[in-house]
């Protein structure tokens, strides 16, 4: 059963088209990963989710609840943190734990029993006594964590949860959200870390430019790709006519696709095969010409690989191609509507 | 397993369980301004020193007037009072709206919008309040001020009707300032516009002369003017024996009595709310 439903969801803010008939199904119980170059609306899908923003048009459903029409009984049931902590510098962190309980009416016995748990569970008893306005990243994160998870929601929402984040506190944050998926709690996460989302997640969706343009378990996505990667060398550092020459030896081959010289890595070479007997194929053909094999390793396609299919260009060159057009001043005078 | 989506902002049957959620909520609102007030008291401080020095400066100004220089032969730090009074409670509401907008531009109002809110109105309740309670000590440090200055004392009847009119007006300033938090792009639009309103809203009312001095036109405006219909009760409470039966205010359109005077006041304030509470709730739309 699918815990969301998102339906077309168009979103613009003035000219730039933030969501593009963007539409997605969560199952209920899963630990879900958005991910996406900045700038691919996640931010803004989650907004929509949580209550804080209404879309142009679309749809939004959460637990039978069609959002748009009753966001109170929604937001009874999900929590949400967001990816810019917000703390009262002047409350300690049991306090502001106090004022979240209350806005969620749990009764003050039922609050302060709820607020001693989720303060040892996260680690927090050490300084959740002192003002929020000395806390580090890692701890406003967890305090955060605590404020999301207070009520006992079915669905946590999370921005980029461990951005900015330590590895040490990260890893803790793992954690916490594998603990809650197998409590039977759904985690929506946003991410544009793939290793987070890989290790994470047991269902992802990818998104760019407002859309989602993949969708399903890491593996589906990976096997979908179809083929191994490939990494050929024929020496331990090549120069570019050898490789030139191997390249166009190997392009020979039946059931070898995308053959690339790679420089950045001494001028190995990248390549798909698209079963067992390419290799066997390929060092036949290399053979024929006395060209010896230094080193040959085979892979399973990553995410960047299945990104890079899906948008014809890899995260890393999606993220430096938005880095430069956003107006980062207008968008947080805008967001924080 | 479709619920049925009733839109609880507004008319809902409100049972037991909404209203004691509703109080749960205003209060946990309320308590975070006062923990933020006691931990950084200099705001309460300068706020009760500022009327203070209004009343004792401008009550020296005028200090030599020849007798009979106000209506009803009234020294002028009698009549003064009244206005310091309203015009500190009216500048402190008026400025209610500044946390708010700080919540929204770092993000803190997000937690409470995320939240279900009985009402978004709680956020306003809290804040009448706080400021409430902070006018209120305002006023009693100008009232106390006001006393040994020779100035004279409203009475127990007078501190009564000081109290439920600053509340009136507390109410109204302070849902404005709150409206406005959510409906200007940031913090700076908002204190342009407190610093715009604040000023000729005192000089045109009657907290610093009556209504006969005052040209025509400035007559016609103080006359209109909110802050005179909270200022000339309370001032009734300081000239003699308090009755709102009686005439206390000579508009150009007509005499007001006592009762009148607060009526409007009250109308006034019932109106901004219901203009201003579809801003609140605006916020998903
Ligand atoms: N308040 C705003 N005003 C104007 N444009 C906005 C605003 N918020 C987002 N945008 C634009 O909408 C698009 C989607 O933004 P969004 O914040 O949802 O992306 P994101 O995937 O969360 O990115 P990031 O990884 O950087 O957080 C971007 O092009 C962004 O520039
Ligand atoms: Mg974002």
């Amino acid at each position: 059963m699918h815990v969301i439903e998102l339906h077309e969801l168009v979103k613009s803010y003035g000219t730039v088209q933030a969501l593009n008939g963007l539409t997605l199904c969560v199952p209920e119980g899963s630990l879900y990963g958005l991910l996406g170059p900045n700038g691919a609306g996640k931010t803004t899908t989650l907004r929509i989710l949580c209550t804080l923003l209404a879309p142009d048009s679309g749809e939004v459903i959460f637990s039978g609840i069609d959002v748009l029409k009753d966001p109170r009984a929604a937001r009874r049931k999900l929590g949400y943190v967001a990816q810019e902590v917000a703390v009262d510098k002047i409350l300690t962190g049991r306090e502001l734990l106090q004022l979240q309980g209350d806005i969620y009416h749990l009764p003050v016995k039922d609050r302060e029993i709820r607020i001693n748990e989720l303060v040892e569970r996260l680690e927090m008893s050490s300084w959740i006594n002192r003002r929020c306005g000395t806390y580090s990243g890692g701890m406003r994160r967890r305090l955060d964590l605590a404020s999301g998870l207070l009520h006992k929601p079915k669905l946590l929402v999370l921005d980029e949860p461990t951005v900015g984040l330590d590895i040490e506190s990260r890893s803790a944050v793992w954690q916490i959200l594998k603990e809650l998926r197998s409590e039977g709690v759904t985690v929506l996460l946003s991410s544009h870390y793939l290793e987070e989302v890989e290790a994470l997640s047991d269902q992802i969706a990818i998104l760019d430019q407002g859309r989602v343009i993949a969708e399903g378990t890491p593996e589906k996505l990976k096997n979908e790709l179809g083929g191994d990667r490939v990494t050929l060398r024929v020496r331990e550092f090549s120069t570019t006519e050898e490789s030139e020459k191997v390249r166009r030896l190997l392009k020979k081959v039946e059931g070898v696709r995308q053959v690339v010289v790679n420089r950045a890595q001494g001028f190995s070479l990248n390549l798909v095969v698209d079963d067992e007997g390419a290799l066997t194929r390929i060092r036949e053909e290399l053979d024929k010409d006395e060209v010896y094999i230094f080193s040959l390793t085979q892979s399973k396609p990553s995410l960047d690989d299945v990104y890079l299919q899906a948008t014809g260009r890899t995260l890393m060159d999606a993220e430096l191609a938005v880095a430069g057009k956003r107006d980062v001043k207008l968008e947080t005078k805008q967001s924080m509507r | 397993m479709k619920t049925n989506s009733v839109d609880l902002s507004l008319s809902t049957s409100i049972d037991d369980d909404n209203i004691s959620n509703l109080i749960q909520e205003i209060k946990a609102l309320t308590l975070r301004l006062f923990i933020q007030l006691i931990r950084r008291p200099s705001t309460l401080i300068a706020g009760i020193l500022q009327p203070l020095i209004w009343l004792i400066l401008f009550g020296a100004l005028f200090s030599n007037a020849p007798d009979g220089f106000l209506p009803g032969g009234l020294s002028y730090g009698r009549f003064l009072g009244a206005g310091v009074i309203v015009f500190t409670a009216f500048s402190g509401a008026l400025n209610a709206g500044l946390p708010v907008m700080f919540d929204r531009e770092f993000g803190f109002l997000n937690r409470l919008l995320v939240a279900p809110l009985i009402s978004r109105s709680s956020i306003v309740f809290a804040s009448v309040i706080y400021i409430t309670v902070i006018s209120l000590l305002q006023s009693f440090a100008i009232m106390g001020t006001a006393a040994l200055l020779g100035y004279g004392w409203p009475g127990s009847g007078g501190i009564l009707l000081v109290s439920l009119t600053l509340l009136i007006l507390v109410f109204a300033v302070t849902a404005l300032s709150l409206g406005m938090a959510f409906a200007l792009p940031g913090h700076i639009e908002l204190i342009a516009v407190i610093f715009v309103i604040n000023l000729p809203l005192l000089f045109a009312s009657t907290a610093l002369a009556p209504i006969s001095y005052m040209p025509g036109w400035l007559g016609w405006l103080a006359a209109l003017n909110p802050l005179t219909f909270a200022i000339e009760p309370i001032r009734a409470a300081y000239s003699g024996p308090l009755d709102l039966g009686l005439v206390i205010l000579h508009a150009p359109y007509g005499d007001l009595n006592g009762y009148e005077c607060l009526g409007i006041l009250l109308g006034i304030t019932i109106g901004l709310f219901l203009l201003i509470r579809p801003l609140l709730n605006r916020k998903l739309a």
